[in-house]
């Protein structure tokens, strides 16, 4: 293999890790975006999401109705769960300083992943997670696997399909409006806990596809491995200005790109440290992320 | 006025000598068990950690989630100043703390333009980016194993747990005492008005910049000397110490004792550190009993136990000559009453 084709190579690796990054991304940014609080709970959402896939596969095999039920199982449990989530912990303490919703958040993810280190059947221990066989395909000097392609495409069309939510429903439009300014929606007639529970539900759906696809992609699971996903994520949304989706897409893929050029060209024990780098770098430069906004203070 | 001076820095003295001494002894004379010792020297630790979180978080007002980090530089300059330079323990452990002081410095320079959520996540990062260094410079930091480090206070049967506990909890109460000039001083009142409104704290005349920096070079000042003294207390370090879950337990104290209270969090510090031990026959439930508790106060109490409420000592001392009056005053009414029964009996 000569050196254009291996950086193609790594270009679709960044761009699969990318669109997973990109896809649990959303969820923060949406959640950010409507009632400014970061959901550190988001990460191991992701995980239940990746739990309720491996039991599907183990019951039914890799086969493609396997796959679709996997996908459909884990977007509707992480869709529950987050209603609930949202419901018992963040709703109470809507009005409260940001810091004490940070904190519960912080609480919620505890409780999560400790419920799943107890739990009977899901327990503390690692385990793999079924996968079909990779076939490798080539176009020109472009190959790709298999699972590299349903990532690459169901992340593409779950953006897509949000993206037609956002700006072309009623409930889309609602949300952006909570968003602009919540206390006027509300005058307008919106239902504001409505929407805002929605809006957790759309996120968590998607973070439960990213789930069962970061764990098809990098198959072995365990209760507390939502971390690092989830905090990548995270840096994702930041990156590209939290509050905004095309910010999120954009943020994700660029991390993952930035991570897989590094560990292919620079350090693979460095890589992290690298991307935190990037969004401190990119912080610095624009703080409020690439496709933030600036809001002025006024007093 | 001159009395009043002395009575206040008297009544405080008293307990902290007595808070220092009493335990220590206690230890030595086996009355207090090893383990417990360990548990309460411990929890003398977390305070500090708890101390250095809420200076940047409760203080200054800037949410910072990579205290940790700072941590972990404090523990392992200690190592490589005692075992690579020969410096002895004591001198190294204040140079230590000068080390993460120092990085506190570069790493706020940057970060410390940033607000909010913004300056929480580049504090995080900077505390990952910190694990992952001490992670990969294996000739350095021993690499993920970490590094031992074998000291009189970890090693030493007969007076090892007395004098840890003398030494940490000696520096918390040292900590505390500057702690407390500092927020009464001319400096820590600037602080405390860039905490309550930056716009307006700097129409009045006070660098908002500047201010925000002394407060984060003094917080990991104060998380180094956590770490240079957990590391010869415990006797080993790993790079997890650096870890994001590290931090968040360090602002869990904080945010339950209360923001911005010293004496709440260094009590939250002492309490929760205990509950962990306490709690351990729940094996993994014990895990999950500790963030429901963390959910209900945010949902019960949301400005934390104390808020930002101190208690003081000099305060519960004026509190005695009145509550003696009250109780003296009920036992009369009562013992009138008794009398005036009798009287009618006869």
């Amino acid at each position: 293999m000569n050196s254009v084709s291996i950086f193609v190579q790594q270009l679709m690796n960044g761009l699969s890790l990318g669109s997973i990054y990109a896809l649990i991304a959303l969820g923060y940014t949406m959640v950010y975006g409507i009632v400014k609080l970061i959901n550190f709970a988001h990460g191991d959402v992701m995980i239940v999401g990746a739990y309720a896939g491996y039991f599907v596969l183990c019951a039914l095999g890799t086969t493609p109705l396997g796959m679709v039920l996997a996908f459909v199982a884990a977007m509707v449990l992480c869709g529950v769960l987050s209603l609930v989530i949202e419901r018992l912990a963040y709703r109470p303490l809507r009005n409260a300083p940001r810091l004490n919703s940070l904190i519960t958040a912080i609480a919620v993810e505890l409780i999560l992943q400790n419920v799943m280190r107890v739990l009977p059947f899901v327990g503390p221990d690692p385990r793999q997670f079924p996968t079909m066989a990779t076939r490798m395909f080539s176009v020109g000097i472009v190959s790709f696997s298999n699972i590299q392609l349903i990532v690459i495409v169901l992340s593409a069309v779950l953006m897509v399909v949000l993206n037609y939510i956002v700006n072309y429903t009623r409930t889309g439009k609602a949300m952006r409006a909570v968003s602009y300014d919540l206390g006027a929606a509300s005058l307008m007639g919106i239902s504001v806990n409505r929407i805002i529970a929605t809006t957790f539900v759309i996120g968590s759906v998607l973070a439960g596809a990213g789930g069962v696809l970061y764990a098809t992609a990098y198959p072995q699971i365990d209760p507390v491995m939502g971390y690092i996903p989830g905090l990548k994520a995270f840096v994702a949304a930041v990156l590209g200005g939290i509050g905004s989706i095309p910010g999120a897409m954009l943020g994700g893929i660029i991390l993952g790109i930035a991570e897989t050029m590094t560990k292919a060209y620079i350090s693979s024990q460095y890589a992290d440290a690298i991307s935190y780098t990037i969004l401190i770098v990119i912080l610095l430069v624009k703080p409020t992320g690439i496709l933030g906004k600036k809001t002025r203070v006024k007093v | 006025m001159k009395n009043k001076i002395y009575r206040n820095m008297a009544i405080p003295g008293v307990v902290a000598l007595f808070a220092v001494i009493v335990p220590a002894a206690l230890i030595k004379a086996n009355v207090i068990n090893a383990y417990t010792a360990q548990i309460i020297t411990l929890g003398g630790i977390n305070a500090i950690m708890a101390l250095s979180v809420n200076i940047i978080c409760g203080i200054t007002g800037q949410l910072s989630l990579g205290q940790a980090g700072f941590e972990a530089i404090g523990a392992y300059a200690v190592i490589l100043l005692t075992q690579n330079c020969g410096i002895p323990l004591p001198v190294s452990i204040i140079l230590a703390a000068l080390v993460a002081a120092f990085f506190g410095f570069v790493i706020g320079f940057p970060t410390l333009k940033l607000e909010g959520d913004y300056l929480a996540i580049v504090t995080l990062a900077f505390g990952e980016i910190i694990r992952v260094v001490l992670v990969n410079l294996k000739a350095i930091t021993g690499g993920p194993n970490g590094k031992q480090f074998p000291t009189m206070l970890s090693t030493d049967f007969v007076w090892g747990s007395t004098c840890s506990y003398l030494t940490i909890v000696g520096a918390l109460v040292v900590i505390i005492i500057l702690l407390q000039n500092f927020v009464r001083s001319t400096y820590g009142r600037a602080i405390l008005a860039v905490r309550e409104d930056e716009i307006a704290a700097n129409a009045n005349g006070i660098g908002v910049f500047r201010y925000k920096m002394t407060g984060f070079v003094i917080a990991s000042f104060v998380a180094g000397i956590a770490g240079a003294l957990y590391a010869p207390f415990i006797g080993f370090i790993k790079p997890d110490l650096a870890s994001f879950n590290n931090s968040i337990n360090d602002l869990i104290f904080v945010v339950l004792g209360g923001m911005g209270s010293v004496t709440g969090s260094v009590l939250a510090a002492f309490v929760l550190t205990y509950l962990q031990e306490f709690l351990r026959f729940l094996q993994h439930y014990r895990l999950l009993f500790y963030p429901v508790i963390l959910i209900l106060v945010m949902l019960f109490r949301p400005q934390g136990l104390l808020g930002m409420k101190e208690l003081s000592f000099v305060k519960a001392w004026d509190g005695i000559p009145g509550l003696v009056r009250r109780i003296a005053a009920a036992v009369r009414k009562r013992g009138g009453t008794a009398a005036e029964r009798r009287q009618a009996d006869e």
